[in-house]
Formats: C-alpha cells, structure tokens, sequence
C-alpha cells in the first residue's frame, strides 16, 4: 500500500483518480501556498464593526472564528508540508497526507466560508466584508480546490471500475490505517506525548465552552469536526491511542488531572457550572453504557434514576421546603439517594428481565413517565403532599465537607474556586468512581457474562449464566450510578423539578438524549460516552436560537451518524469490527472447505 | 447394552416433545455411560437436535425426565450446565464479537464465584480466580489448537476453528458430558479426521461424549455404541455393526423399499457415497 501511495498514477485512465485533475506536485504547491494566504488573511480585519460576535476588526491580531480559521489553515499546511516530505513532519501523517490535507483544507473552507456567510447575513450585504476575509476565503478556496487534486492515500478498489463523483470524493478522504508500529521512544517521551495530548484536549474542550454566540461555537464545531476527522486519517489519532493504551494508568491519570484543572482555567464561575452539569450528563450516560453497552438492555427511561436519586437526596437534604425534617450529612444523602435508585432499579428490572426482547424497553419507557408524572401528582392536592407537585423542592443547602462550604468560594494557591468549580471538583470525584466501576465490572466475570449475554443470550445460558440474574445486576447497577449522580446534581441546581425528568426535551439530561450520548459517543467504551455528553450537552446550550427546530436538527445529526459512523464516535475494537469488516481483518485469508462451509457459516448466524 | 458396566453419566428417560401438533421427539430412552462415545443419528428432521434441546433445558419436554449422574435435571439451561452437561450448536453461536480467549472464559463462568462486589474490590481473590481462569483457557486453547489466536475476534476465525472453539469454550465449563451437535457439518476431511482425533482424546480425559452426526463414516469410526432417531421416534440403538446393518435404519435414509427393491450392492454404493460426501452436511444446514 506504502508504494501505491508514494507512486500516484492520476494520468492513468484505467484507475479511478481524484475528482480535481492536475498533476500532483502542483496540487501539493497550491494547497500549500493557498492555506498560508489563508492563514495570513486571518491577520487582517474581516469586517468593519465589532457587532458580528468575536471581534473580527482587529488587524494583527486574530480573534473568535479568525483563530479557528487560523488552526484549520495552519494544520493544512503542516499536513500537506508533511505529504511534500519535509523531514522532522513525518509523524504527523504515518497513516498518508493527502486525505487529512483534504479534510482539513475542506474545514477551513467550510469554516471562512461559515463565516463569510454569517457576516453578510447579519450585517445586511457582502459590502461588510473588508479584504482580509476575501483574501481568507480566495485562499482557502484554492488550498480546497488543489487538495481535491492530491492522489488517493489507498487506490480505488479494483471491483469498481466507473465510479461516480461522488464516490471518488469519499473514497478521497478515506485512508489506509496506519501500520502498527512499536514505538521506539522512552517511555518518558510517550508519557509526555500523552500529557500533551490531553492538555490539547482540555484547551480544545475549554474554548468550546468559551465560545460566545452561535456563530463561533458552529466554526467551532466545523473546524474541530473536520480537523479531528483529518488527524484521524493521517494516522495521528490511533498512534495516541495506542500510546495510552500502553501506558494506561499515566493516561486515566492525565485525563483526570486535566479534568482537575479545568475550573483552574475558567475566570468566569459561570462555565464552571456548565462544566459541572457536562459532567453530571457525562457520568450518567456513562452509568448508561453498563446497561446499553454492555448488557445490551435498551433502557428508555434512565433519566427517572437520575431523578429518583436527585428527588431522594433533596427530601433529605434539610431544606425547609422538604416535608421530612431531617437534615442528612452529604455522604448519607448520596447513599441514600443511590440506595433508592437501586430499589427503584430492582423493582423494575426483576419482572421485566425475566422476558426477552423488547419488554424492558416499553417498562422503562412507562416508569420514565409514571415516575414524572406521580412526582407531579404528589402534590398535596392530587395526591399526598411529598413533593411540591410541579414546584419541586427548592432551596437546597450547599454541601458541607469536612467543616468546608461548597458554597463559599474557596482559595487555593492563587486561585479563587467559585462555588460550580467547588461543585466541579466534587463531581469529578463521582465520575471517577463510575468509570473506576465501569471498567472494573467491565473487565471481569461478571462483565463477560453481560457482554455474552448482549451476544447471544441462548449461547450464553448455555454456557451457565443466569442470565436473569447477570441482567438484573447490570440493571440495578446502572440505576445506582444514577442515582448517585442524581444526588449531586439535585445540590449543585440548588432544586428538583419534575420536568427536568421527561423521555425526550430539547435540554439534556433527559432519556433520549443520554441514549443518544451513549450511541452517538461509543457503545461499551469509558471514553465515548463521556464525549458524547459533552457534546449533547454543549450544543443545545450554545444553539439556543434553534429552539423550535432543535429536535429535528437533532434526529437528522443522529441519521447522518449513524449512516457514516454506526460505531459512534469512540468505537471499541469489536465495534469498530463490527461494522467494517473490511481492511483490519487480523486473520489472514484461509480457504473455506468448499461450499458447504460458506453456506453453513451464514446459516448459523 | 450397558455392556462395559459402567455407571450411566446421562439417563434419559421417555423424553416426550410436542410442539402444538407435531410431535418432534416421542418418548425417547437413552443413557450414556463414563468414557462412552454415544453417536445419534437419523435423518433432516428427525428431532436430533430438539432432543438435545431437551436435554439441556433450553425446551422443557413435554413428558419424561432426563439425569446426570443419579440427579434429575431441573430444566434451566444454567443449571444444567453448571450440574456438568457442556454443549455445542449445529449452527454456530459464539460470542461473535468476544476474542477467542474470551469466548472460552465465558464457558468458565459456572466454575467460578467472583462476582460485582469483588470484581469491584479486586481483592487479591479475585486475581487469582482471573489467573487461575486465564491459564485453564489458555491450556484449552492449547488442547484445542487455538492458543496462537487467543487475541483474535471470534468472528474472525475460519469456519473449521469456529467449531473448535466452540468445543473448547463447552469444555471450560469443567463437564463430565459433552453433547456435540454436527461438529463436523462444513469441515472437509482432513479437518473431519482432525475432529475425530480431538473427541477421542476428549474421551480419553474421562467426559463422556453424546454426539449428532450426519457422517456416517465419521460416526462408525468414533462411536462405541449408536442410536437412530427416525421421525422423532428411536428406532435402534447398539454397535456401529448392528446399526449399519439394520434394514430399517438404511430404509429411513433411504425411503421404505417397495417392490422390486434395488439389490443390496446398489444399497451398499448410495451409502457409501453419502457416507463420503461433504455435501449432504451442508445441505443439512441449509435445511435449519
Ligand atoms: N421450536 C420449534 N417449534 C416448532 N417446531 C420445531 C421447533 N424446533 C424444532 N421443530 C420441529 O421439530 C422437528 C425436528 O427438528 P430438529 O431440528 O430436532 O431435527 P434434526 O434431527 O436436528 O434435523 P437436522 O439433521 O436437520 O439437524 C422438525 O420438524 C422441526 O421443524
Ligand atoms: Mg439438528
């Protein structure tokens, strides 16, 4: 494959080339000349008023969707240096150049044309863009149009032989995966690797929250969307992958410590608390993924143990607007809270797992709701008073640890913790134990079992599971975690209310939204759920203008997704096998008996 | 026929299975004794397959009670399995998307405690019953030839190993029965003579070995004693000999003789052909 890349042959008719046709070193020029007159256009004012959101009139000095631009162009340059040759970048592309110079030049693109767009659009005509935007945009185009040009990364799959434009131009952003190779570095060298990729992630993931209006967080996700895409093709993404799965304790250790200091980088207590309910979303849907990821039980009402937890721990938190005088130390309330979510978990799950199919899913879809609208009821005057009906309970005190106020802005070493960064870290404290118990439970008996169950429940039996019993289990577990998660955030909102529970809204938490965190991120994986709830999180929040078409915009992402990337976004090495089983087959080819094994092989599936 | 005097391992008796109107399994007998190899055949249909299914509880039968060992069988497959009857399937089921090692660690789950609470604590019992659990895989891996692709998804493998694993993954469950359901359906001979090795040897370590099989060959090779199973009824049971030669057994594979039968070599040469063809398996599963 290595040969075919290095040995392009666009000229010759009889193979499928790309969709642009120029000779090759002449496209590589062109990107790379065309992304660096974007990259220096991003230097310039794109507009006269400082009314489009981010600041875009400052000459020199590039701000909101121009610093975007500017990483999108950068990157292509050093994508497409890195594919001319130019020695010290080859560790940028070991997987091939050209499909992440594709991607990447095609994000600046999408990104400064956004952009454009937006500006003529807000502020009524193209006359509101000054020249460094044109500029900007002519050369983006340019690098766009000339990375189009650049060769396959792998060649055109010999059973098609007329394709058609548009699968010439997937098949262009495809790339080979890039060759395992065993890393001949110090472990120290990869350690830092590791420590600097995930301080990338955590200023990535802070200026995501950062951003200020629509407008920037859309570049924003165009930029990140496609630039991560391109990494991920040059190969970068699985070499950083592979490093911190060799060393897999310094790299929990460096995403927790890059969790930890993100309250540390936020002035502003107000992304703090953002941050706080990311990560109350995140570890839910995380608690989720015991049940859908690895049981393989479709849990359509999940979001009414979050709540059973967060309504349990309010009743006992002391506030006077909670018909139960008692005031439980923190730790009591967490337990108690948890606690009710596993009975509440038990008593929905031992009927219903007893059943195949898809019972479960139709019984918790009901709780879901029964659970919301007899939170509702209790009322006093519908039925007994032990809720505040619709009210909720409100007014609940802050955590007390140790003698130390959550509430009361802490400092530490020059830093002042406000009261969400206090509430961050304590919720961080609870993500870490679901994902300790997620891989714990995971990689053991008992997670064996779940996953064999998920399977092929009849094999699974057969080999002596009980399979009521390891279900039930995973049933009640994932409750529990909700709850647990449940707890804090009913203390960090200060009040529970019943409609922060429902099946489906256009705010996160709720059922189909952390369904879909967990499906759109990774089934089965630690790291893909707790992506996917960011980002389920994230973008309803910064896109609050779509509010009407939010949910439908939401269903589309989802298709989209699903067609392209059924894995999700994080795939787990049997998923990612799963769907494309093409290329990483670790089996060399054997014969099949003839015939009769072939048939018999899809007869018993 | 108990002849060799040991004391029966699987005591089935009058076993009765009726779905709605069909009756697919009448009142069948059978027993297998310690160290037997117990062959079961009979043609596309004949109710090889629901037996098992009977025998190892994934369907409760109709009528009749099946044993191990003195014991009367409760109708769970779970519990079946962890009292010591380790099973394959004629249509392949393992945990697809499991690596191989994994695949066989499942089948140790009856053979092991350890459950959330420790491997949340993971004590230093819980490593040892993972250590423990890992090297008796990996030997079964190694028995079965298989120890060189532990990593690899199940889903991966050929069609032939696929059964291996399957056999392995039956055997980590720790039974003193194994009931195979066509292990052989697909190979072709080499490999067939392969498998015939391997349950001999399985044999050879004390677990008596109940075994469906369309191959005829292949099951006169192996088999101390043979059953024939026509419509749901047996309808012999003994020595390879005695069964190879039984007019009734040829004429279920065959179709009752009416007048003017072909002559016995004529027989005697369909047989062998279908005894030596590979296709009739195939067919077979095509048919499920
Ligand atoms: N779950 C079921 N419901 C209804 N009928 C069934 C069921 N399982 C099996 N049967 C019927 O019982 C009969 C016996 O089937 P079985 O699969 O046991 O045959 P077999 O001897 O294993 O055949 P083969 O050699 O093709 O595997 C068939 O007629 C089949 O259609
Ligand atoms: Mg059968």
């Amino acid at each position: 494959m290595a040969t075919i890349t290095k040995n392009p042959a666009p000229s010759n008719d009889a193979t499928p080339g790309p969709l642009v046709k120029l000779p090759a070193p002449g496209a590589r020029l062109a990107t790379i000349a065309g992304s660096a007159v974007a990259l220096a256009g991003t230097f310039m004012a794109w507009t006269w008023t400082s009314e489009f959101p981010g600041d875009l009139t400052v000459t020199g000095y590039p701000a909101g969707l121009q610093v975007l631009v500017l990483i999108g162009a950068a990157l292509t340059l050093l994508f497409a240096l890195s594919g001319q040759g130019i020695r010290g970048l080859g560790w940028l592309t070991p997987g091939g150049a050209n499909a992440a110079t594709r991607l990447t030049a095609l994000g600046t693109l999408g990104t400064i044309g956004y952009t454009m767009g937006a500006i003529a659009a807000e502020l009524g005509g193209v006359v509101n863009l000054e020249p460094g935007a044109w500029i900007t945009g002519i050369g983006a185009l340019i690098a766009a149009v000339a990375a189009l040009a650049l060769p396959f990364d792998q060649p055109y799959p010999a059973d098609d032989s007329d394709p058609g434009a548009w699968a010439r131009f997937r098949h262009s952003l495809t790339a080979p995966a890039a060759p395992r190779v065993s890393s001949k570095l110090p472990s120290w060298a990869e350690i830092l690797i590791i420590v600097a990729g995930f301080a990338l992630a955590l200023i990535v993931f802070t200026y995501g929250i950062g951003t200020e209006g629509a407008e920037p967080f859309i570049g924003f996700l165009i930029t990140v969307g496609f630039c991560f895409t391109g990494a991920n093709r040059a190969g970068v993404v699985s070499r950083l992958t592979a490093l911190t799965h060799k060393h897999r304790n310094v790299a929990l250790t460096a995403a927790f410590a890059a969790a930890l200091c993100f309250p540390l980088t936020q002035d502003n207590d107000y992304f703090a608390l953002i941050g706080t309910n990311i990560l109350i979303f995140a570890t839910v849907a995380l608690g989720l993924n015991v049940v859908v990821g690895l049981a393989g039980l479709l849990d359509l009402g999940y979001v009414a143990f979050l709540g059973v937890g967060a309504y349990t721990a309010a009743l006992v938190s002391g506030t006077s607007s909670s018909v139960f005088d008692v005031q439980f130390p923190f730790w009591a309330a967490v337990l108690t809270g948890a606690g009710a979510s596993l009975v509440f978990g038990v008593v929905i799950g031992a009927p219903t797992l007893r059943l195949r199919g898809d019972y479960l899913a139709i019984v918790t879809l009901g709780f879901g709701e029964i659970f919301r609208i007899t939170v509702n009821n209790l009322n006093g005057k519908a039925g007994p008073d032990v809720t505040n009906g619709s009210q909720g309970i409100t007014q609940i005190p802050d955590v007390v640890l140790f003698g130390w106020d959550l509430g009361q802005p802490l400092d530490i070493a020059g830093f002042t913790l406000g009261r969400n960064a206090n509430y961050f870290l304590l919720m961080l404290f609870f993500t870490v134990i679901v994902v300790t118990v997620f891989r714990r439970s995971g990689e053991s008996r008992i997670g064996r079992a779940w996953v064999a169950i998920r399977e092929d429940e009849t094999a699974a039996t057969a080999m002596g599971i009980n399979g009521f019993r390891v279900k039930l289990i995973a049933f009640a577990l994932g409750a529990t975690l909700a709850g647990l998660a449940g707890a804090v955030q009913a203390h960090v909102s200060y009040s529970v209310t019943p409609d922060s529970y429902k099946f489906a809204s256009t705010a996160p938490p709720n059922s189909a939204f952390l369904l879909a965190a967990v499906i759109l991120g990774g089934m089965g994986t630690v790291s893909g759920p707790l992506i996917g709830g960011a980002l389920l999180f994230l973008i309803p929040a910064k896109l609050s203008f779509m509010e009407n078409y939010q949910l439908l915009a939401f269903g589309l992402a989802l298709i989209i997704l699903m067609r392209f990337r059924p894995e999700g976004i994080i795939a787990d090495r049997r998923k990612q096998l799963e769907f494309h089983d093409t290329g990483q087959l670790d089996v060399p080819e054997q014969r099949l008996p003839p015939e009769g094994g072939v048939s018999a092989t899809k007869a018993g599936a | 026929m108990t002849s060799n005097g040991s004391s029966p391992v699987l005591d089935a008796s009058g076993v009765t299975m009726r779905f709605g109107g069909l009756t697919a399994v009448r009142n069948v007998d059978l027993t297998v004794n310690s160290g037997e190899i117990v062959g079961l055949i009979g043609p596309n249909g004949a109710g090889k397959t629901t037996f098992f299914n009977c025998l190892t509880g994934l369907y409760v039968p109709t009528e009749g009670k099946v044993s191990y060992k003195g014991t009367v069988l409760p109708p769970k497959p779970h519990l079946v399995t962890q009292a010591g009857i380790a099973r394959t399937f004629q249509n392949i089921r393992l945990f697809a998307n499991m690596t191989v090692l994994e695949n066989v660690l499942v089948g140790r789950h009856t053979r092991t405690k350890e459950g959330l609470f420790s491997a949340l604590v993971r004590g230093p019992g819980f490593k040892k019953a993972e250590k423990e659990s890992k090297e008796r895989a990996m030997e079964l891996l190694e028995f079965t030839g298989l120890a060189k692709k532990a990593d690899h998804l199940s889903r991966n493998l050929p069609y032939g190993e696929q059964r291996k694993l399957e056999i392995a993954r039956a055997l980590a469950s720790e039974p003193g029965l194994l009931l195979l359901d066509e292990p052989t359906a697909g190979m072709n001979p080499q490999e067939t003579r392969a498998a015939e090795e391997l349950i001999f040897a399985i044999r050879d370590q004390g677990i008596a070995v109940l075994v469906i099989e369309h191959d005829m060959r292949f099951i006169f090779n192996l088999c101390d004693r043979v059953a024939c199973l026509v419509q749901g009824e047996k309808l012999v049971e003994g020595t390879p000999e005695v069964v190879q030669r039984d007019e009734r057994v040829i004429a279920a594979y065959l179709g009752t003789p009416f007048e003017g039968a072909p002559g016995a070599d004529e027989l005697a040469e369909v047989e062998a052909a279908e005894a030596a063809a590979p296709s009739t398996n195939s067919r077979t599963e095509d048919a499920q």
